[in-house]
């Protein structure tokens, strides 16, 4: 099955971290994407710049209306995905315990609608 | 056999294999596409099946394997009727992998037995559990969702609905039917346990006797056997049976045949079921040689120094006031601190009761909470404090519902002498 890890962090918290903390941190993110890429788990994954530069886009009676900011403005914000490929629910739960996230963030695990191929 | 009793021994055997195979034939059937409700499906158009045809044909060799190739094909068909026109290679993988294994089953290999694997799906951490004791219920002994709705005091429009959702969850979000992993284990057989004792608890609720409720202590026990004849060597496994045949032994001399409410230590011991005590004795016992104690086994060794009434005569409250300190250092309760207060004034530490109780009396959890105010109308009653005991098990008694153990705190309270200062 296909799962979507997606990442949610408090940004307010995340921006007050000293640059040269963060220079430490980035490691830990490539090695647990080496990892994933190694046992074949790895299909997608990327980092987003936070929600001061997201951009929310609705059709309403033909007019497109753009706003700026996120579509949800919560405490902990979206701020990156991997989607990976694993057996189970239980495989995915562990990968996603090993992301270096969850120790201050939250980690949903999604399974991925996969549609029939014609 | 004659004619007339083929027909209804095939009926029988129809029967039985229904209450004993159910579980195992749903947990093969549904533990490689993950689909309960297909599995229930195809299972159950399986038994409709034997039942029109064992009683012409005979009863198969192997019923089992019959049933699961009759099984297997309703869910092939009904794969071929949702995905007609479509080519799904998935689709045609699993119906691939089904046929090998009908050829397996028709060789004559016994049925494998997956229902712990089952039961670890339904007792999974992604599923709500307050749904996992409903779900094992009907996945493993196969009870419809009206009878569990009844059991749980639940309308069984809402029952179902919720296992409808269950089972689609376990499918959608891909939960595995497997043992979960060495360091998983604990905590997840943990899960297990705790609704197989949630459903026991259930049937034990209710001492009157709805009988449908009733039986699910019962039902529960079976699963607790089941569990332990499949993890022989899990002590708390083990331990929660031998808890639940303790209660169970107990069950008729709850109430007397006046409906009056007994408390434990005033039970008549030759109303209690001996054989099945001696069963729970054996098997803490082998779970203690195990040497890994845990809040099952404490809580059936509890059990146990109550049952040695029935040799020494008398109960042993130093023994069961130091096992509820167990207890409370394993996990603490405010609810097993209650226990251990009443054991210790039982034990003749009245003090040492009641300073339990007044440092719980900032306890919100126990404001409504009636075995904690019976608790202090028994200990302030032991020390003298009649007015303030009057008062304790008058919240007691506005908060029980049961109206037995509600005239057993009216008498209590009664028999209190009358206050001086009146």
């Amino acid at each position: 099955m296909q799962y979507l890890l997606m990442i949610y962090i408090n940004e307010a918290e995340a921006a007050k971290i000293p640059p040269e903390r963060m220079q430490t941190m980035l490691p830990a993110y490539a090695t647990y994407t080496d990892d994933m890429k190694k046992a074949g788990v790895w299909i997608a994954g990327d980092r987003l710049r936070p929600t001061s530069a997201a951009t929310t886009v609705r059709m309403r009676d033909d007019k497109t209306q753009v706003l700026d900011g996120p579509y949800a403005d919560t405490k902990e914000a979206f701020g990156g995905y991997y989607k990976i490929e694993a057996p189970d629910l239980d495989a995915a739960i562990s990968w996603a315990a090993r992301c270096p996230a969850a120790n201050h963030g939250v980690v949903e695990v999604r399974p991925i609608w996969e549609m029939q191929t014609a | 056999m004659t004619a007339v009793t083929k027909p209804k021994y095939a009926r029988a055997a129809a029967e039985t294999a229904a209450r004993e195979s159910y579980g195992r034939l749903l947990a093969v059937l549904a533990s490689r596409s993950r689909d309960v409700a297909a599995a229930e499906d195809a299972l159950a158009d399986a038994f409709a099946t034997a039942l029109q045809q064992w009683p012409l044909n005979g009863v198969p060799e192997k019923p089992e394997a019959w049933l699961l190739t009759v099984a297997r094909r309703r869910a092939i068909d009904r794969q071929r009727r949702l995905k007609a026109g479509i080519d799904a290679q998935d689709h045609l993988l699993l119906i691939g992998e089904e046929s090998k294994a009908m050829e397996r089953e028709a060789s004559g290999e016994d049925v494998p037995d997956k229902r712990l694997a089952l039961m670890f799906a339904c007792a999974h951490p992604a599923i709500n559990p307050e749904i996992r004791a409903p779900l094992i219920l009907q996945t493993v002994l196969g009870f419809d969702a009206t009878t569990i709705a009844a059991a749980f005091l639940v309308a069984p429009a809402t029952m179902g609905q919720r296992l409808v959702r269950a089972k689609a969850r376990i499918r959608q979000t891909g939960i595995p039917f497997r043992l979960p992993e060495r360091a998983d284990l604990p905590e997840r057989l943990d899960a297990v346990l705790e609704a197989i004792y949630a459903a026991f608890s259930e049937g034990w609720s209710d001492p009157a006797g709805d009988s449908q409720r009733h039986d699910l202590a019962g039902e529960a026990i079976w699963l607790g056997r089941l569990v332990v004849s499949l993890m022989p060597r899990e002590p708390e496994a083990l331990g929660l049976l031998a808890l639940m045949l303790y209660a169970e032994a107990r069950r008729e001399a709850r109430r007397t045949a006046g409906g009056d409410y007994v408390p434990l230590a005033e039970q008549d011991v030759a109303l209690w079921d001996d054989a099945m005590i001696d069963d729970a004795e054996q098997l803490l016992a082998h779970a203690m040689r195990l040497a890994q104690p845990g809040r099952y086994q404490i809580e059936a060794a509890l059990q146990s120094a109550h049952c040695a009434r029935r040799q020494t005569g008398r109960t042993d409250w130093p023994a069961i006031s130091e096992l509820y300190r167990m207890l409370g250092r394993l996990s603490y309760s405010p609810v097993v601190e209650v226990n251990r207060a009443v054991a210790l004034a039982e034990a003749g530490h009245t003090k040492a009761g009641f300073a339990i109780l007044e440092r719980l009396s900032a306890d919100r959890r126990l404001s409504d909470y009636q075995p904690y105010w019976a608790a202090r109308g028994l200990v302030l009653a032991r020390l003298d404090r009649n007015d303030s005991a009057r008062e304790a098990y008058r919240r007691a008694i506005a908060l029980e519902r049961d109206p037995a153990v509600q005239r057993f705190l009216q008498a209590r309270m009664d028999a209190l002498p009358a206050s001086l200062s009146n």
